[in-house]
């Protein structure tokens, strides 16, 4: 049955030149589930993401959405049909404040985007909505602070609520751990559980350890193609895996 | 708040009594262009693009609007009406052609579609070459004001000026604003949350050409003069060096700059060439010392000294 899963590709494959960033990927994200797309640097990973939110164009091969074929789509129709993704370094519009960054999700709703004569008060009535979307994600406190000024942790949940205010069917996290300390792993990794409720959620990661008993299917990449997958316990085994992984700095 | 409507007050007060202080015809040459910089800041301070081409806009529509009241016998409205909608419609075609382009490539395709307007102009008859359009009538606006009457026309500029300004401002701060300042401060994640960003920076184009095409048709009225030196890229250049130097991205810096820039090329007029090189010079400080222009820098001292 194609309903049981989102994202279905088929062949995709990622040329640049000769250099085949990603091959022959044939990967199935299944609805409501906790995906994670992991492998070591230059593995394909971050190309892969962007082929299937369509900030790339794929060389060959097919991408479904929910059993549509997306291939073609420019990534702002993606993101309207409810697949919103997040980005390696955090998106956040730097000099609006916290509420303004949540309240420009949220005014395309509004279909009011294009009116230049309209006063932007007429935006206030969105203010609610994005001070809960802020408290559930535990800025509350910074609403009116410039994105700018916020710390690294606060700046990814602020993405994170910013997502969220499109109601996306399905959230594709590009490294949403990249660079934190321990507390805001746990502070991140409690958030994606959290926002996961209802959703599907497919996430970049670097790292084995921390995607472990966050998600409930892992497929490694290696060399853009795919080496393993299965839940953390089988892949965690997997000979291939362990040798891709220690081919690598990582330890 | 306060303070703010007190100092609006205050210039408004001395817009309005400026005539009779300083020569009209500079005051008005100073607001046309005041008027053409705050359309490019649209764009260059408020969306994140630079043209490089709108020279074209301002000066077509100046050729628009003289042939239109000297051939035709149009009235300064619908004079002012040709040349607005003429912009326009040039604003769409430059900018479909130009958007999908980023940074210097955006730049570069219109300056070059900006020369093939140039050459035309050069080229066609109605512009009468280097002539130009000379002694353009002014007529009386809406069939009552007599533009002839300089203290008139004076206020129907200013009057133009107050509205381009404003549907600027209002552009600004709108639900349209938002999300240019979104597509400005990052436009990937803009893209990401289903916004079509070419549309919105297309549509920040057309309007911003529209209103140096408005700019353009009223500075005709006022010289009765359409001429080359409008559409040359020197105009395209010379609108930069107004934003720059005044401040991008804040409300009143292209007036400063504009006036700034024309109070040079007025009082210095007998220097010759060394205006282009007084301009060059201010453009090198400008670019290198003070980034944020002289609006920018000035509200950046008042935050500082209010801060401590």
């Amino acid at each position: 049955m194609t309903d049981d899963w989102i994202i279905q590709t088929q062949d995709l494959t990622k040329e640049f030149k000769g250099f085949f960033a990603v091959r022959e990927v044939g990967l199935k994200v299944r609805r409501g589930t906790i995906h994670a797309l992991i492998g070591p640097n230059g593995a394909g990973k971050t190309t892969c993401f962007n082929l299937i939110t369509k900030f790339l164009q794929p060389s060959k091969g097919r991408i479904l959405y929910n059993g549509r074929d997306i291939t073609r789509a420019d990534p702002a129709s993606v993101a309207r049909a409810g697949m919103v993704r997040s980005f390696q370094i955090s998106a956040v519009f730097p000099h609006m404040t916290v509420l303004e960054n949540i309240r420009v999700a949220l005014q395309r709703g509004l279909g009011t985007s294009f009116h230049f004569w309209r006063s932007d008060q007429s935006l206030d009535v969105l203010n609610g909505r994005a001070r809960e979307l802020a408290a559930a994600v535990g800025i509350a406190d910074f609403v009116e602070t410039p994105a700018v000024e916020l710390s690294y942790g606060r700046k990814r949940a602020l993405e994170i609520a910013t997502t969220l205010a499109l109601e996306p069917e399905m959230l594709l996290l590009d490294e949403p751990m990249a660079g934190m300390g321990r507390e805001d792993i746990d502070r991140i990794a409690r958030l994606i559980r959290e926002v996961a409720k209802g959703r599907t959620v497919l996430m970049v990661e670097h790292n084995l350890a921390v995607v472990a008993d966050l998600s409930d299917t892992i497929t490694v990449l290696a060399r853009g193609q795919i080496l393993a997958e299965g839940d953390y316990h089988s892949v965690s085994r997997d000979p291939q895996v362990i040798e891709a992984y220690m081919g690598t700095a990582h330890g | 708040m306060l303070q703010r409507r007190i100092w609006g007050t205050v210039l408004v007060a001395a817009a309005l009594a400026a005539p009779y202080a300083v020569y009209p015809v500079f005051l008005m040459k100073a607001l046309c262009f005041g008027l053409f910089a705050v359309a490019f800041n649209l764009l260059l301070g408020y969306t994140g693009l630079l043209s490089f081409g709108h020279a074209a806009f301002f000066g077509f529509a100046a050729y628009v609007t003289g042939h239109a009241m000297k051939e035709w016998g149009a009235t300064p409205e619908l004079g002012i009406l040709a040349g607005v909608a003429v912009a326009a419609a040039m604003g769409l075609v430059f900018g479909v052609l130009a958007i999908r382009r980023l940074g210097i490539y955006f730049a570069m395709v219109t300056l070059a579609l900006a020369q093939m307007v140039y050459f035309f102009c050069v080229q066609a008859p109605f512009t009468h070459g280097e002539d130009g359009i000379q002694a353009i009538p002014r007529g009386k606006l809406f069939g009552l004001l007599p533009l002839d009457d300089m203290y008139v026309l004076y206020y129907v500029v200013l009057a133009v000026f107050g509205i381009g300004v404003w549907i600027v401002w209002r552009a600004i701060h709108s639900p349209f604003g938002q999300v240019l300042a979104a597509i400005r401060e990052n436009e990937p994640r803009a893209i990401s949350l289903g916004y079509r960003t070419e549309r919105f920076k297309l549509a920040a184009f057309v309007l911003s050409a529209t209103l140096a095409g408005l700019a353009g048709s009223v500075k005709t009225l006022v010289f009765q003069l359409a001429s080359l030196t409008d559409v040359q890229w020197h105009t395209s250049g010379e609108v930069v060096l107004m934003t720059l130097l005044g401040g991008m991205g804040t409300a009143l810096g292209p007036v400063v700059g504009a006036f700034v820039v024309t109070t040079i090329e007025n009082y210095l007029a007998d220097i010759g060439a060394w205006v282009t090189i007084i301009q060059g010079v201010i453009f090198v400080l400008v670019v290198t010392l003070f980034r944020r222009g002289i609006v920018g820098e000035a509200l950046a001292f008042i935050e500082r000294s209010r801060r401590r």
